[in-house]
């Protein structure tokens, strides 16, 4: 490699199938140094699977993957030094105490023995586990448990990090703490993330990447991704008055802004309505200047933001309805 | 081999925190001092031409059935039913370390159990006058060859517990393996098919394999490289085949 720092994690045409049956059908994505992304993708779209590919655990099929330059495939030993796992359903011995876990796992990670007891400390406090520290892990109860493998994860501080749902099972104040956490990793560790929790990605990813049926049927950060997706905006209209010259008005307004849905209007005689435009920029104030010129009465006009939850709905549709899903 | 040290001791401490240890360890004494007493008291009744250890290290095959599958079925199955395996193998460690700390661990338990036996003897020394009783040779002998001996049936079980994620399943393969080696060598070593001129290799083969035979041999004081050297190399075929079972269903999961 002639770059100096490689991607932390380079993936081209990665393929891994099960006894014939297609996991991961040749996925290729590029991580940078220091970003975080969100894994998303349906159950069974084959995740876990490409984590597993990432991690060395698990050997593809056919594709190359590059973790800081060096291939899973011929130095196993150098990437597992790389890389800081989490599984899914966070596997932990249930008969070890946490410290006594975390000791043999950074044992294991070879981390100085002289290094090891201030390191366990500050993840322990970085994780909010203290107060857990010798408690054994079979009597924890499940958040604890989510955080002695996120604990175990950063142990040994490695540049890339990747977890297969680790806010799954928390209650919102322990995802909040999650969120965090992971948030204090930007810029010093490359962490890659799956999640169904969507607001969850959003809040802390910088970039997205939607697998469906082992391929990528979407990358980019949330505000790309809606943009490519829904490519418009839509707001919503709450009014009253001659709603049938409401669509000519509207085009004086923009030329592409039309009337996309319309329900029928409540006993106050306002109606909701749902208004679509190929412009992305603020439409707002022209709208509401022209409906109150032409005497409708306006209760609420708001713009639409389309949650990720949105974006990945109509990702996967999109995939799921194309026999062939487009090249990214 | 860097981490194996690691592997050994953490393998050990979970061996020695867990209840099952000491429940079969005190099953083994119970059952071992039932035997020996039940010698000790046939010597009263009516001399014999054996010395009391010779008889008692007969009995080896009774406490290899169970104590070995017991010992060893949960040291791969269980990592592998829990998803440990996963953590373990993501770390830079490679298989041989782990199927060896496993092995090893299970390998002095084993040994360690058997020492305790060790007791019963010096218990004897201490109360009985008679030094007859107590032949040093066939008392060496035999702890000599439950040493070597373990570390095949041992290996044997860990081999076993890397082919199933049930520890149940993984036991009786154990206990199925490790009573056709021992006691179908016995009864092979017997049949009279095996007589005629044809099979003369074969009758040679399961001569060289007659566990029993072994031991007659360490109790009488006669150390043979070759019965060493068979349970060396049935040993490590029996590691390696544990580290490519591990590896096997990596690749096939």
């Amino acid at each position: 490699m002639s770059d100096p720092l490689p991607p932390a994690i380079e993936v081209l045409h990665l393929v891994k199938s099960y006894a014939g049956a297609p996991a991961v059908a040749d996925i290729s994505f590029t991580v940078a140094r220091g970003e975080i992304i969100g894994f998303l993708g349906p159950n069974g779209a084959g995740k876990s699977t490409t984590m597993r590919i990432l991690t060395g655990y698990m050997p593809a099929n056919s594709g190359s993957v590059r973790i800081c330059g060096h291939s899973v495939a011929t130095e196993a030993d150098a990437v597992k030094r790389l890389v800081g796992y989490m599984p899914e359903n966070n596997p932990l011995p249930e008969d070890m105490r946490v410290s006594e876990y975390l000791y043999f796992r950074g044992r294991l990670k070879e981390i100085p023995r002289r290094k090891l007891g201030p390191r366990i400390d500050e993840v322990l406090e970085l994780c909010d586990l203290k107060r857990v520290r010798h408690k054994i892990i079979g009597q924890l109860s499940k958040g604890y448990r989510q955080r002695v493998g996120i604990a175990e994860a950063i142990l040994a501080e490695p540049p890339v990090i990747i977890m297969d749902e680790p806010t799954i099972g928390l209650d919102p104040h322990q995802i909040l703490i999650v969120r965090d956490l992971i948030a204090s990793l930007r810029g010093r560790m490359t962490v890659l993330i799956s999640s169904h929790i969507l607001p969850e990605i959003e809040m802390t990813c910088d970039r997205v990447l939607i697998i469906n049926r082992g391929r990528v049927v979407a990358q980019g950060t949330p505000a790309d991704l809606r943009r490519e997706i829904f490519g418009r905006s839509t707001y919503q209209l709450e009014a009253a008055g001659a709603l049938p010259a409401l669509p000519a008005l509207l085009a004086t307004v923009d030329p592409t802004l039309s009337l996309s849905a319309q329900a029928e209007p409540d006993s106050s005689g306002f109606a909701t309505l749902t208004l679509t435009t190929e412009r992305a920029d603020e439409l707002g104030e022209p709208i509401l200047r022209a409906l109150l010129g032409e005497k409708f009465r306006v209760r609420a006009l708001s713009r639409v933001h389309p949650t990720l939850e949105d974006v990945f709905l109509a990702a996967t549709r999109r995939s799921w309805d194309a026999k062939i899903p487009p090249k990214n | 081999m860097k981490h194996f040290p690691t592997l050994l001791s953490h393998e050990l401490r979970m061996l020695l925190v867990s209840p099952s240890t000491y429940i079969a360890g005190t099953a083994f004494l119970f059952f071992m001092g039932f035997i020996f007493t039940g010698i000790l008291e046939s010597y009263a009744k009516t001399a014999q031409d054996a010395s009391p250890a010779q008889e008692f290290f007969q009995l080896f095959w009774f406490p290899v059935f169970f104590m070995v599958p017991l010992l060893t079925m949960k040291c791969l199955a269980e990592e592998r039913r829990l998803g440990t395996i996963e953590t373990l193998l993501t770390t830079p460690v490679t298989t041989t370390e782990v199927v060896l700390g496993k092995y090893a661990a299970a390998y002095l338990l084993y040994v360690g159990l058997w020492g305790a036996t060790g007791g019963f003897f010096y218990i004897l020394k201490k109360f009985s006058s008679d030094p007859l009783l107590l032949d040093s040779g066939p008392l060496f002998g035999g702890y000599l060859f439950v040493a070597i001996s373990g570390l095949l049936f041992v290996a044997i079980g860990v081999f076993a517990s890397s082919l199933s994620r049930n520890q149940a399943v993984a036991g009786i393969l154990a206990f199925i393996m490790l009573v056709v080696l021992i006691m179908g060598g016995n009864w092979l070593g017997r049949a009279d098919f095996l007589n005629r001129d044809v099979l003369a290799p074969a009758k040679a083969a399961v001569d060289y394999a007659q566990v029993f035979a072994h031991l007659e041999d360490f109790a009488r004081g006669v150390v043979d490289a070759r019965q060493i050297l068979f349970y060396l190399s049935g040993a490590v075929l029996a590691l390696i085949f544990s580290i490519l079972s591990v590896e096997a269903k990596l690749l096939h999961s």
